[in-house]
């Protein structure tokens, strides 16, 4: 007889071995996986551990009170030691205002504030997906009462102007009866151009002086810092993007007239820097203009970028109508939908749902190209506001802070742009990849 | 028989112009041509009435006058003698020099971080993304600013280099001292470097740059050759021939022996005796600063399109790949990166055109480039606004043309050829 051994009870479960669970399997999969790899990590360490060590001293003698560098200095090295280094926030705790507001009145500092707080309640219909209707009628209302906060002056000339929509409507509805939809349009259009041109200015004077009402003027040179920023950057944003989808429809168009000029126009502003573009709104955009017509500083300004912004918009919506399929466009003509019904309903949505991405990037481009308005002497932040405070004689010889501010005030705002927009393209996605 | 063409026929009205799909493109097209015209000749007007009220012609004249301004970093040869137009060509090598350079590095450093950011290794993908997120979101104008101060507020001056034989006689070392063994210089004026130097050249430079070039596109053709030749046999036998070493001999010997003949050496910096470096080039700070920050700052958004490219590859085609047995660095080369590279070229172009025209912003650290020359320096002295501001527009506008149909050349061939 043999004897059979085998077991009659279960063993419990024995964990795997020490190199195959937990942090050292971590560590063995995504950092030490081959010679190769286990090199890079070790190199990324040593790099990121000499970084820590040479800016952890500068950040931990930051100093917060001070009113020169002289006293900050003296500060850190009452603190730290001779030959110590360290940050000196306290150029920021004292100028932030400049930053934010440039040479703004400081009395006045409340007009910009609610005109940035307004802007939110006006983009609503955009950010959430149910506004009440009468919403979009703020909105549309808002740039005639941001321009009245920002600049003050009197009340009248932003209503008289905004009366000019008022009076293309009043044309529409009395002739559209008649006429039909798109000579009405044009009529009304052509009634509110007139109006604007020769009716706006004696109208807003005559108003002024039976009643004058109005807040204290701000001059366009007194605007600076992220104020100016924001105001070039979200003009240009929110005039950038009907333009530039109006400038993609041409460019696709089969007249080709109007391609040829969209073309042109496309190419042309995407072919030269902003730079040159900026400096033609600040040098020769008078020449342009009938002898002695001249207009403010930050409007040419604002003008030359949403053209810019446009173009790229342009050529972004552009890709996003070619990505659509063919069938969608044909589905469209076949339902008996005309040009503009059809590319309201059928072929926007679905063009400008796929191009969010470039539109978005786009419009980081443009914020970030704010700072160049500095070359035209403008006071944004990044060139203009810090030379400005390091002019002064306390905060000579001061150069990492104002920058390391103003970086990251940028970095803050165009992050939340591109994770906005990546919550936006997830929020409306419809396919099931 | 009652054909087609028998039917009722209308009587054209007015109204069709507008409402009948055949007529209204028609219409809106005369109507839009009539506009622009009606507007480009109110601006035409406007600009003759404002010159005739300036009182000057429209005219290019100015650029033949002597410029008298001097320029630190110039190609061709330029004194403050010459005219406004050679300072403009200065101007514009310098824009061409600093782009070139540009996207080289931005395409070495964009495909890098690309790839490592893909990387399995945590950590290196994390760094990458870091990199990639803080030089995106951050304006390319800080980039060129924080590189440039360091550059010249934490350098020592040229003279601190400064060796003179009572120094040597005193055993006294210089305030500081050059580094890479003695060869490189950095001073708060720029950066001296050693330099390609020809001892008897040919008589005129062109003719050294031609036959430098012919040379090598001369040798160029013959490793086509021997790669073709090499191809054939391996369809043929199946066995690829060895030819590494006859490439390399082929590529390299010719230009070698030139050089050689001519007369080639490096022409080394001296440190100052009196006041400034002898021999050597000299790398100004502020191309430095700005060819670094577009560098990285453009590096960043290639770096994501890279990224994007091979993720849109699907993932079927490695797994194929890896099936027909093929290893995972020829998978990439041949399997990924062919079909990656289709969905890469095009934003890559719009990257390399985007450099091109930041260049531009030189002007933060004082960068005579065409915009510093033309649109800068010269615009100022002759005051001709209109007419230089409308030049540099054009030259811009043209490169950025030819970059773009270059560009466009090479995508076209890498393009999937679909029938």
């Amino acid at each position: 007889m043999s004897t059979q051994f085998h077991r009659t009870e279960m063993l419990p479960a024995q964990s795997p071995p020490i190199g195959e669970r937990g942090l050292v399997k971590w560590l063995r999969a995504n950092l030490f996986a081959t010679p190769l790899n286990a090199f890079m990590t070790l190199v990324s360490i040593y790099v990121i551990y000499s970084l820590v060590r040479w800016l952890f001293p500068w950040f931990g003698n930051s100093v917060w009170n001070a009113s020169s560098l002289q006293e900050c200095r003296q500060i850190i090295t009452a603190a730290a030691g001779e030959g110590a280094t360290g940050a000196c926030w306290a150029l920021i705790k004292e100028r932030w205002h400049q930053f934010i507001f440039g040479f703004y009145p400081q009395d006045l500092y409340w007009r910009p504030t609610l005109a940035f707080i307004l802007l939110f309640v006006a983009l609503a219909p955009v950010l959430f997906p149910h506004p009440p209707r009468k919403l979009f009628w703020f909105t549309f209302l808002y740039p005639a009462i941001a321009f009245f906060l920002l600049w003050g002056g009197s009340v009248w000339l932003p209503v008289v102007t905004m009366l000019g929509f008022g009076v293309m409507g009043l044309v529409y509805r009395l002739l559209v009866g008649r006429v039909g939809v798109t000579v009405a349009t044009s009529l009304g259009v052509l009634a509110a151009v007139l109006w604007w041109l020769f009716a706006d200015g004696t109208l807003a004077h005559g108003l002024e002086s039976v009643s004058p009402i109005g807040l204290r003027a701000v001059d366009s040179d007194e605007f600076g810092g992220f104020m100016l920023a924001i105001i070039i950057g979200v003009t240009a944003i929110s005039f950038s993007l009907p333009l530039g989808i109006l400038l993609a429809l041409g460019r696709q168009s089969d007249m080709p007239i109007v391609k040829t000029i969209c073309v042109g126009f496309i190419e042309f502003i995407r072919g030269v820097p902003l730079i040159t573009l900026l400096f033609t709104a600040s040098l020769i955009l008078g020449y342009f203009l009938p002898v002695g017509v001249t207009f403010d500083v930050i409007l040419r300004v604002m003008i030359l970028v949403t053209f810019f912004a446009a173009a790229y918009i342009a050529e972004v919506v552009r890709g996003g109508l070619a990505a659509l399929p063919r069938g969608q466009y044909e589905a469209a003509d076949a339902l008996g939908l005309d040009y503009w019904r059809a590319q309201r309903l059928i072929i926007l949505p679905q063009a400008l749902k796929i191009s969010i991405p470039g539109i978005v990037s786009t419009f980081i481009g443009l914020f970030k190209d704010t700072t160049l308005v500095s070359f035209v002497a403008l006071l944004e932040p990044l060139r203009g506001v810090t030379n400005a405070v390091r002019a002064d004689t306390d905060w000579q010889g001061i150069y990492w802070e104002p920058y390391i501010f103003v970086g990251c005030i940028f970095f803050i705002i165009c992050f939340g742009m591109s994770r906005y927009s990546m919550y936006l393209e997830n929020k409306l996605k419809t396919d099931h990849r | 028989m009652a054909l087609a063409a028998d039917a009722p026929k209308d009587s054209f009205r007015l109204s069709m112009l507008v409402y009948d799909t055949r007529f209204r493109s028609i219409t809106i097209q005369v109507a839009v041509l009539i506009l622009f015209v009606l507007a480009l000749s109110w601006l035409y007007g406007n600009v003759t009435a404002n010159l005739a009220a300036k009182g000057r012609p429209f005219s290019f004249d100015f650029l033949w006058v002597r410029a008298g301004y001097d320029i630190a970093q110039r190609p061709i040869s330029y004194t403050n003698d010459s005219t406004h137009f050679r300072a403009a060509m200065v101007g514009l090598s310098n824009t061409v020099i600093l782009a070139a350079l540009g996207c080289f590095f931005a395409t070495l450093l964009g495909v890098t971080a690309g790839v490592l950011r893909l990387s399995k290794n945590w950590l290196i993908a994390r760094l990458m993304t870091v990199y990639v997120e803080i030089f995106r979101n951050i304006p390319l104008l800080l980039w060129i600013l924080v590189i440039f101060v360091p550059l010249g507020e934490l350098t020592p001056a040229p003279n601190a280099f400064k060796v003179t034989d009572q120094m040597i006689a005193d055993g006294v070392e210089p305030a500081a001292s050059m580094i890479l063994a003695g060869t490189v210089a950095v001073t708060n004026r720029g950066t001296y470097m050693p330099w390609a130097q020809l001892e008897h050249p040919l008589p005129s430079g062109w003719l050294t740059f031609g036959a430098i070039a012919a040379v090598l596109v001369l040798s160029f053709l013959a490793n086509a050759r021997i790669v073709m030749r090499a191809r054939a046999v391996q369809e043929d036998t199946g066995v690829r021939p060895t030819t590494w070493w006859k490439s390399l001999l082929v590529l390299f010997t010719p230009v070698i022996v030139l050089l050689w003949a001519m007369g080639f050496h490096f022409d080394l910096v001296q440190p100052p005796t009196r006041f400034n470096f002898q021999g050597g080039i000299l790398v100004l700070n502020s191309f430095l600063a700005i060819l670094i920050a577009l560098s990285l700052y453009t590096g960043a958004f290639i770096a994501e399109i890279v990224r994007a490219g091979i993720l849109a590859i699907s993932h079927g085609q490695s797994e194929a790949a890896f099936a027909l047995g093929l290893r995972p660095n020829k998978t990439m080369k041949l399997i990924i990166l062919p079909q990656a590279l289709r969905v890469i070229i095009p934003p890559l172009i719009s990257q390399f055109l985007n450099l091109t025209k930041n260049t531009s912003l030189g002007i933060a650290v004082s960068y005579l480039d065409l915009r510093g020359t033309l649109g800068g320096i010269t615009l100022n002295q002759t005051g001709r606004e209109l007419e230089c501001m409308l030049l540099m527009m054009m030259i811009y506008l043209s490169m950025s043309l030819i970059i773009s149909s270059v560009m466009n050349l090479y995508n076209r061939s890498v393009q999937l050829k679909e029938r």
